[in-house]
């Protein structure tokens, strides 16, 4: 079953007087446990498609399917399960909790949304640190940690309900060359380990030349891809 | 339910200043109110005790009409033989009645053979009289208390005592008209001086009932009214409309009712300041919930906007609108709990300090009248619980707003 199916796929914005077409009509499939990039200018529908796949926004037209379920018609409350469920989320700008430590971040999805009992909970959440390297840093506040150390962090946070799919919207915009790297590869390592299907919405070259499955858009539409099925 | 009380306490504690600076304004407005509610209740109290435990009675019989014309003393609207039973029995069958005393009440000229002066007087059965007001035999500023007054005995009010230069056990005459129309003079023995209070009946002197009816020369044992001691005050709305229905209802052979039943609060011009304490009371406990609901609104309103990202990310990551409407209102709940708290705390603090330093204060005539505040739980968990209500209220539109924030929009905001 393939991840993420796309089939003249729409999205309209209304902004002001005018109708603008952010997504006018993609085809595209995705397959499970893949690394895939969307790349393109500003204004391009990076950001609106990973949207979409991410059931934060509605299409206007066309079929959305995300493991396996058709996501166009969902409401707020069905969109929030769904979301908390099947997707993982990782933000250019991490997007921890700087209330909670970096355990309560990861935590948080396990116990706020999962609502997995505590033991289960802090053992799943212990490992998912110890696979991104931050098993010791669990008490620390965000504040407290660098930048890679936050993406770190976030990636564990995203990965820790066993999402299947993961969006990360620009991972690397705020890290430096070596810290950037150092994300992708432990974002190409946990996928490896538990198969779990990484899409990024990126200017960034290394994340691009990680990509096993590249989409350009341009103006909505979808250009050329390497190793995808847009050429 | 306890991760969002987690979150919401790490968040308060995030923005301690202005935590701090919102439960103190909360603080304050309680202590305000615990503060004016017990003075004003103290006072109210030791007032309504002093009126109705020295002087009215929580409740009177007159016969029909009397109230109105109470100002002159008038004889022939006295309760008669009969109907004093039918009081006395419906008195007797109430459970919630302590005691109930027979009074005549009379004007007079006061002679201390060398000046005249008239005097308003209280004719009394001392043994009832003690039962009914208890408090009345303190009033006494001189003289034996013990037993009240006797045969032959007067009571005067501090001021007669004063302007006439009368002092105990001196022998005064009290000339007094009846309702006949004839003069009767009878000679008395100085018992005590009373002092004077406000309110009616509080200037007045007293003899015993049976002097009165000898100096107006009654044939029967006619009474002006019947003061009623109840158990508990509280009771006092029940029996008032027991005794209305039972007594009012009576008639006479020309299909008019017979008797009135007042309660102290119709008798006493103090009830007006009570009702007036009542409507401050009710003014700042108004102030008190503006107070609560603009700044924990205010304070809400900032900390929505303040994070507007974060609840973006909590959406996408799933959570609930629900929860994040919850996460909301727990904040302002919390805010409102921890000013309520520590208000609640500082007002017991200074009511118990105000008793320990023994507080004194003059109200018109009455001297070092001792301040002795005190609140009930009632009131307490009341005004608590309003503020902590309003504090959630206050929280809702804000919160509301958090949880229908479109995720996208959200995570955009810088």
């Amino acid at each position: 079953m393939a991840m993420v199916v796309a089939k003249q796929l729409k999205k309209t914005y209304r902004s002001g007087d005018i109708d603008v077409q952010a997504i006018q009509g993609v085809d595209f499939t995705i397959q499970p446990a893949s690394f895939v990039s969307f790349v393109g200018p500003s204004g391009s529908g990076k950001s609106t498609l990973l949207n979409m796949i991410g059931c934060l926004d509605p299409p206007t037209a066309g079929s959305l399917q995300v493991v396996g379920k058709d996501i166009s018609n969902l409401n707020r409350q069905q969109a929030a399960k769904f979301r908390g469920e099947h997707i993982g989320f990782v933000f250019q700008d991490f997007n921890l909790i700087p209330v909670l430590t970096v355990f309560e971040n990861v935590e948080y999805p396990l116990q706020m949304v999962q609502n997995w009992p505590r033991e289960k909970r802090r053992k799943r959440v212990q490992e998912l640190l110890e696979a991104v390297g931050m098993g010791d840093q669990g008490h620390k506040f965000p504040s407290q940690i660098s930048g890679g150390q936050k993406q770190r962090v976030a990636v564990a946070r995203a990965l820790v309900t066993n999402a299947s799919l993961v969006l990360a919207d620009e991972p690397t915009a705020n890290l430096d060359s070596t810290t950037a790297n150092h994300v992708i590869e432990l974002m190409k390592k946990m996928r490896d380990e538990f198969g779990t299907t990484f899409i990024f919405s990126t200017h960034d070259p290394r994340v691009v030349n990680n990509a096993e499955t590249i989409f350009t858009l341009e103006d909505g539409k979808l250009l050329q891809g390497k190793g995808g099925n847009h050429v | 339910m306890f991760n969002i009380f987690k979150l919401a306490l790490r968040n308060l504690r995030r923005y301690m200043r202005r935590t701090l600076l919102t439960s103190s304004l909360i603080t304050l407005g309680i202590v305000a109110v615990l503060l004016f509610v017990s003075i004003s209740g103290s006072f109210k109290s030791m007032m309504v005790g002093q009126i109705t435990d020295s002087m009215l009675g929580h409740l009177q019989v007159h016969r029909k009409g009397y109230l109105a014309s109470i100002d002159n003393l008038p004889l022939d609207r006295n309760l008669k033989g009969k109907q004093i039973k039918v009081v006395e029995e419906a008195l007797e069958k109430d459970k919630n009645v302590a005691a109930y005393s027979m009074r005549i009440k009379l004007g007079a000229m006061f002679s201390n053979y060398t000046e005249t002066t008239n005097i308003r007087l209280n004719a009394v059965n001392p043994e009832q009289e003690l039962k009914t007001v208890p408090m009345l035999a303190e009033r006494m500023i001189e003289g034996k208390k013990e037993g009240l007054v006797a045969k032959g005995e007067i009571l005067v009010p501090e001021l007669i005592a004063k302007g006439m230069d009368v002092k105990l056990n001196d022998s005064i005459v009290l000339v007094a008209t009846n309702k006949d129309g004839s003069v009767n003079g009878q000679p008395f023995v100085v018992r005590g001086i009373l002092e004077g209070i406000s309110g009616p009946g509080g200037r007045d002197g007293i003899i015993h009932i049976d002097d009165a009816r000898a100096l107006l020369r009654m044939e029967d044992k006619e009474v002006s009214e019947i003061a009623i001691r109840l158990k508990k005050i509280q009771s006092m709305k029940d029996v008032f409309a027991n005794l209305d229905t039972t007594l009012g209802s009576l008639k006479n052979q020309m299909d008019k009712p017979v008797f009135e039943v007042h309660t102290w609060e119709k008798l006493s011009p103090f009830f007006n300041i009570a009702r007036m304490i009542d409507l401050m009371t009710l003014f700042i406990k108004v102030m008190l919930v503006a107070i609560v609901l603009v700044s924990i609104m205010n304070v809400m309103i900032m900390a929505v906007y303040e994070r507007i990202n974060e609840i973006g990310t909590i959406a996408a990551m799933g959570t609930s609108p629900n929860k994040i409407l919850a996460l909301f209102i727990m904040e302002g709940f919390l805010l409102g709990l921890l000013g309520t708290l520590s208000g609640v705390l500082i007002s017991l603090l200074a009511i118990g300090a105000m008793n320990i330093s023994q507080i004194s204060f003059d109200f018109g005539r009455q001297e070092g009248l001792l301040l002795s505040p005190s609140i009930g739980v009632a009131e307490v968990l009341t005004v608590s619980l309003i503020v902590i209500a309003i504090a959630v209220l206050a929280s809702l539109q804000p919160a509301w707003k958090a949880a229908r924030m479109d995720p996208i929009t959200a995570l955009r905001h810088v």
